[in-house]
Order: C-alpha cells, then structure tokens, then sequence
C-alpha cells in the first residue's frame, strides 16, 4: 500500500477515493495506527469543524502516530479541514490543539464577504512546488470554509488566495508537508492534477 | 476574488432528465448522468439534482443515479428530493452528494436544518426555498414540488433557516420556472442580501442578460439555469463569456 487516506469521521470519503482511482494511486482508506506506519505518503481529508476534528484522531488514536510518521519524513497531504489540523491551534468554537505540525494557527477569515466561502476562486503561486507542478498560476479551484491558516512563516505558503480582501494561505509545501485549502478532489481536471503531482512526488 | 457559481439544475423523474413549466407539465429531455456529464465537462461550476417524485419505492433507483454521476464528476453535486431525516441525508452524501437540498422535509421539522448541519458540517446543508408569487403580489413558500402552499413569508423563512444552521439557499421562483421570462429580482433583492449565506437564484432564466441582473440587481451569490440549457439555447461557455464582459467575475 502506498497512500494512506486517514479516516477518522470527519467528512465523505467518498470523492477523494474517486479523485485517487481517476490518476491511478495505489491507496487504502484506514483508521489504524500500524496502516500508517506502513504507508509511504499520507492524506489527512476531512470537512467539518476543528474540534471534531482532534477528536475524531485522538478517540482512534491517530494523534501520536501521525506526528511521529511526519516528523520521520513521511509525506502528509491535508485537504481543507485536514490542513487545518497540521496548524499548532484553532480557534474554531474556542481554542483547541493541533497536530503542531506547522508553526501558527487556524483562525477565522477576515472578509467584506458572505462566509462560508463556497466557490471557485484563484491561486497566486508565492513559490515553486511539486504539489503545483503543471498547474498555472491564477487557476481556479473550488473552496468550501469559513477559516484558514495562518503560518508564522512565510516560506510555509506555496500559493495565496484572496477572499473580500483576505490573502490568505490555500497551498502549502514546506519539506514532507502539503496541504491545499481548497478541495482538489472536487475542482475539476486541474484539482485531479494536485493528486497526480502527490502521486508522483518521490521518497 | 469572489466569482459566481454556474450551476446546472437537474430535474429527474423516472432515470429522465425533464423540465416543466412552474414545477409542472413535464417534458424528457434525456438522462441525468449524461447530462450531467457534459454539463461538467464544459465548464459548470456545481450541480444540482432534483428528484421530483421522491417516493420511497423509487428511492434505491435514484440513489444509483446520483452514485452512478458522483462517479463521473469532479465538481460538487447537490441532491434533493424526498429527504426527511438525518438517515435520508446521509444515504445521498455515501451516494457522493456533496450537499442536500431540502425543502418539506425542513418545513415540515425546522430542526432538520440544524441536526444535519451538525452531523455533516453546514456546508452540506442547503435549504431549498419554493416561492409562488399570488394574485395580491405577495410570496408565499410552497412543499411538494409546488403543490401545497404553506403560509410562510419567504424572507423571513430564509434568516430562520440561516439561524438554525444552513450553509446556503436555493432560492426557487415557482411561478417563473420554466417561463424564460427570468428570475424574480425584486423577491431575490430581498433576500440575498439580507442574510450571511449565499443565496442561489433558481426558475426563469431565460436569456443571458437574465443571469446577470440576478447577480448585479438581485445580489446572487450563483445562478441555477435549466431550459436555457436543457434545450440548448445556450451552453456554459456563452454564459461564461457573456458574464465575463458584463463584468461578472466567473471561474473561466
């Protein structure tokens, strides 16, 4: 097995099990520690909110063992909620712990604006990534969420977008660590390319 | 930037894809899925599936359908139809809806809003508003694929669902669908811009020009098209184009 997508009760699995047959990955949906271990590349998906979130990974015991995978160097991808998570906090209904695997937090969008943010919006690359390879900048994905990250530092963020006046953070790449706010898996031929590239990425 | 969403609404009664008049008088046009499929292919920004007759004992086919579209699409799917329950919702979202629509169901139990918004997030959450304009001018909501009127006031049902948790409206104008004579802006105005959830304009879209004053009258946040489409009036990448020079800002 070679991905891991890491189920944990947040959110349908449903299109991103899709999105992951559409570029031909070899992956295993799973909620166990020793899967991940095995793994070579994870997925954190998820929709919902934050604290749910945490609790979804600590009440199967996740918390740990994706720390430890990540930290060896394992590649992680987060989606939307999954992203989020990596954050050291949020601040979704109070604050909460997260994974602490990239410095900052998960905070509310600051937008002239309707929330949530539902719709295609553009990408502005801020620096080369593999994630990114063979999309062009200013592409359109499609984003669904009323909070983003906020990383304390810059050269965390592969790509900002801006919502009411928001440049918020939606592609990370920072050594073994991916992560896009936007839903690739529901983004058309262009978000298929963000699994592909994932993929492709190699150990 | 925020763009507006183009949003393919699909009607289906029996595996066909068909359109009526005011929710009424039916006509095939083809099947969901292909449609479906095209429609996504060229540029549609989400769809929404309608299922009509939402009976119990046509449920597992429907079910197949959305599963047998989820498969082949990329972009977010709405499903409604016949939903009433916490169990109802989650049956289309393991099917690969992304989102409910619901309409009876949440007047019938207003808490339905809120227990799926809970469960799933409100995002998936969408509160469909069918709104019949009478003799005196005045809005009243209707259930049933527009059979049976309810007396609620349109716009204040419209906060109450965003207070009880809704992600999004689908704002249908029963006496305009299928007319081509265009959206109701005057009610749309009232709503989409009073409320913190996008409000997506639905029924009477029958020129492009339509599209836009939903958007720059009406405050829209996205725009539903069925005949227009359906019957091939126009496709996506004219509405896309069309939009684009009246300065409504779309993904391409």
């Amino acid at each position: 097995m070679k991905i891991a997508v890491i189920d944990y009760g947040a959110g349908n699995l449903f299109s991103v099990r899709r999105a992951l047959e559409a570029v031909g990955a070899k992956f295993e949906i799973t909620e166990s520690a020793a899967k991940l271990t095995q793994a070579e590349k994870l997925i954190l998906p998820g929709v919902g909110a934050f604290a749910d979130g945490m609790r979804g990974l600590k009440k199967r015991r996740l918390v740990k063992p994706i720390r430890n995978e990540v930290k060896k160097g394992k590649p992680i991808l987060g989606i939307c909620l999954g992203l989020q998570l990596l954050m050291e906090e949020g601040f979704e209904f109070g604050k909460h712990e997260g994974l602490g695997l990239i410095e900052g937090k998960t905070d509310k969008i600051i937008t002239s604006e309707k929330l949530p943010q539902i719709g295609w919006n553009q990408i502005k690359k801020q620096h080369d990534s593999l994630l990114l390879k063979g999309v062009a900048d200013k592409e359109f994905f499609y984003f669904v969420h009323s909070f983003v990250i906020r990383p304390k530092k810059k050269p965390v963020v592969a790509a900002t977008t801006n919502y009411g006046g928001d440049e918020f953070c939606s592609v990370v790449n920072f050594k073994n660590i991916y992560g896009t706010q936007f839903h690739p898996e529901k983004s058309g031929t262009e978000g298929l390319k963000i699994y592909q590239n994932f993929k492709n990425i190699k150990l | 930037m925020k763009t507006v969403r183009i949003i393919p609404k699909l009607e289906v009664k029996n595996e066909n894809l068909i359109k009526g008049v005011h929710l009424d008088g039916l006509r095939i046009v083809g099947k969901p899925e292909e449609a479906a499929l095209k429609y996504a292919e060229t540029g549609a920004d989400e769809l929404v599936y309608i299922d009509l007759v939402a009976s119990l004992y046509q449920r597992d086919n429907w079910i197949k359908i959305v599963k047998r579209t989820a498969e082949k699409i990329y972009i977010p799917l709405t499903v409604g139809g016949g939903i009433r329950s916490v169990d109802d919702a989650k049956l289309f979202l393991r099917a690969g809806a992304d989102k409910v629509a619901i309409n009876t169901g949440i007047v019938k139990r207003p808490k339905l809003v809120t227990e799926i918004a809970q469960k799933f997030g409100a995002q998936c959450m969408v509160a469909s508003l069918e709104v019949q304009k009478k003799s005196d001018g005045s809005y009243e909501v209707y259930t049933d694929s527009g059979r049976t009127p309810t007396g609620i006031d349109p716009i204040q049902w419209a906060k109450r669902v965003e207070k009880l948790g809704a992600g999004e409206i689908l704002l249908t104008f029963i006496h305009q669908d299928g007319t081509y004579q265009g959206y109701d802006v005057s009610l749309l105005k009232k709503i989409a811009p009073t409320v913190g959830v996008p409000v997506i304009a639905s029924g009477g879209a029958g020129k492009l020009a339509h599209l836009t004053d939903a958007v720059k009258s009406g405050k829209a946040d996205a725009v539903a098209v069925a005949s227009m489409l359906h019957f091939k009036k126009t496709t996506i990448g004219k509405i896309k184009s069309y939009l684009k020079k009246s300065g409504v800002l779309v993904r391409k």
